[in-house]
């Protein structure tokens, strides 16, 4: 086995391939082999993809574990950091990851960063950046110390192009999770609309601006004539309302969001919300405060009534696509 | 039932301003606070002690300073405070680490329970990292809790789906803002919390010899650069103009 290995581990296969990507890069500066981990069935097929989106090598761990337990994944993922030698260790930023590097961060006494799409070694040290306070101000994190935990979250780099002649071997070892004496007792399907507003294109948001929850309509109106056909919104209308559903919730604790186009609208744009939509291609805010904070972060607005401005624009827009 | 709760202190982001030329964050003179989603612990802590008796411990790392926000939680309804003191800038391996080691001179225990993350950072480390030091189960993003005598039950927010998980004690619970409203002290309570004791541990009679794994070198300021066009006139005139603009970035259709 190599020494000083660039270790990759999601259980969303999109994101191990977008780490692939960054893996590969960081790989060239710091003279590593890129070691993609697969704990669970042994599928043979998929190791072979990740080996031609970049992976030297795929570990896969065959464990005896159904549900995932961050207690046990972080057992198995320290034993095969361990046998890897990894230096480098990047994992999949979505809910299961997070909790699982955090956990692994502290049985191996290693440092973590979270949620950092800009990774990069300087004057030989590893250097991970994250957005701190509600977005705005971003953390430049030097790792000190070895091994190294960063998680990546979705859409922060590209994919490389699939190779289908790239050469990597894969190993295969059974690896026994100390189990953990916590159950998972139900697994139940959250109420979701399947709004999918990370992969939108085009997204109208709804905010506190909206007096009831029938008047969402207008929103989703306009969303259509733009085929973009999402909505989204703001904390209130998921978390506290519950007009819509938690798949919808824009901003720090909901989804991260960059569509060429975002709409807010009655959105006051509180730090929290601006976080979740601040990469989009061109914003547009709609609220009938002149100092609403949204316009600060918009390229366009208009200062007016939803109620008012939300059908005409429906319609202008309408005319104007033909 | 003892439950110990950790709080952090945190800089109270929606009073920090932005320094115009650099865009840096001004973080001198930001008044501090306990980080919104650690009062949701507490609150589901004092929950459960209504129900089941016991000790709530809550557990801070910080300054001196910090005390006075240590009484804000004993005045809701915990029951003891524990300042740790450590220097500033500490990461979150040093934090974890310390708390593990005021965890294990607090004494026997059944729960702790952690904001998800603290709203200052968002990083949502310290609750796996702890759980991981005692080697105890975490139960994460949890959206209800419900404590029984010998377990606990509780479903957590994964999303997609919501994960109904059970545990022994001891166990680690990391709580969403969606759980509870935690209460406000009335002014007895906020008189009474003068007698509650606040302890201190010096971080460095805890664990010796600590050091950061990671640093934060730099603090940048973030550029949003837009265009902040708005239309403040005629409605009808700002819908055209809005569309045309639209139109000329080439973000309608397709």
């Amino acid at each position: 086995m190599k020494q000083n290995m660039v270790l990759v581990y999601s259980d969303n296969k999109k994101l191990t391939i977008e780490m692939l990507s960054k893996a590969t890069e960081l790989g060239k500066e710091l003279k590593s082999k890129i070691v993609a981990v697969i704990i669970g069935k042994p599928d043979e097929n998929l190791a072979k993809e990740y080996i031609s989106y970049g992976a030297d090598q795929v570990f896969i761990a065959e464990t005896n574990l159904k549900d995932f337990k961050a207690e046990e994944y972080a057992d198995v993922l320290a034993k095969i950091v361990n046998e890897t030698k990894s230096e480098t260790i990047l994992i999949g930023s979505n809910k299961n990851g997070k909790e699982l590097s955090a956990r692994l961060g502290g049985i191996l006494n290693a440092g973590v960063v979270v949620d950092s799409s800009n990774i990069y070694v300087k004057n030989s040290k590893l250097i991970a950046e994250r957005v701190v306070y509600s977005g705005n101000a971003i953390a430049v994190e030097q790792f000190n110390s070895k091994p190294a935990i960063i998680t990546v979250p979705s859409k922060a780099f590209d994919p490389l192009k699939k190779d289908d002649s790239r050469k990597g071997e894969t190993t295969k070892k059974k690896i026994d999770a100390e189990k953990s004496k916590s159950k998972i007792l139900k697994v139940q399907e959250m109420k979701t609309e399947g709004a999918n507003v990370e992969d939108a294109e085009i997204i109208v948001s709804c905010g506190r601006g909206f007096k009831n929850k029938d008047d969402i309509k207008l929103a989703n109106n306009l969303a259509d004539v733009l085929k973009g056909k999402t909505v989204g919104c703001s904390r209130p209308i998921a978390a506290d309302l519950k007009w819509l559903s938690e798949d919808h919730w824009i901003g720090l604790s909901g989804h991260k969001v960059k569509p060429r186009l975002y709409i807010a609208t009655g959105i006051s744009g509180q730090i929290q919300h601006i976080a979740g939509m601040r990469d989009s291609g061109v914003i547009v805010a709609i609220n009938k405060d002149p100092d609403a904070l949204i316009f600060k972060s918009a390229d366009y607005g208009i200062v007016g009534d939803l109620y008012e401005i939300l059908p005409k624009l429906t319609q202008a827009v309408k005319d104007k696509m033909g | 039932m003892n439950i110990i709760v950790c709080a952090k202190q945190v800089v109270d982001v929606s009073e920090m301003k932005v320094d115009s030329s650099t865009k840096k964050p001004i973080l001198q003179g930001v008044p501090f606070k306990i980080s919104d989603i650690d009062k949701n612990a507490i609150e589901e802590a004092i929950k459960i002690k209504e129900e089941h008796g016991g000790k709530i411990t809550v557990l801070t790392i910080g300054k001196t300073d910090a005390k006075e926000r240590i009484k804000e939680l004993l005045a809701m309804g915990a029951d003891e405070g524990v300042l740790v003191t450590a220097p500033e800038n500490i990461d979150y391996h040093m934090t974890a680490s310390l708390l593990a080691g005021a965890v294990k001179k607090i004494g026997p225990y059944e729960m702790i329970l952690c904001g998800e993350a603290s709203v200052d950072m968002f990083s949502g480390q310290i609750g796996p990292r702890l759980a991981g030091l005692l080697n105890i189960p975490q139960i994460t993003y949890a959206q209800s809790v419900s404590a029984e005598k010998d377990k606990v039950t509780a479903e957590r927010n994964m999303g997609e789906t919501a994960v109904t998980t059970e545990s022994p004690y001891p166990v680690l619970i990391t709580v969403t803002k969606e759980i509870n409203e935690p209460r406000l002290p009335s002014l007895m309570q906020i008189l009474g919390a003068a007698n509650k004791p606040i302890n201190e541990m010096a971080g460095d009679s805890l664990v010796s010899g600590l050091k950061p794994m990671v640093e934060t070198v730099d603090l940048k300021g973030v550029s949003m650069e837009r265009k902040n066009i708005v239309y403040k006139d005629d409605i009808e005139e700002s819908v055209k103009q809005l569309v045309d603009s639209l139109a000329k970035e080439g973000v309608l259709g397709g």
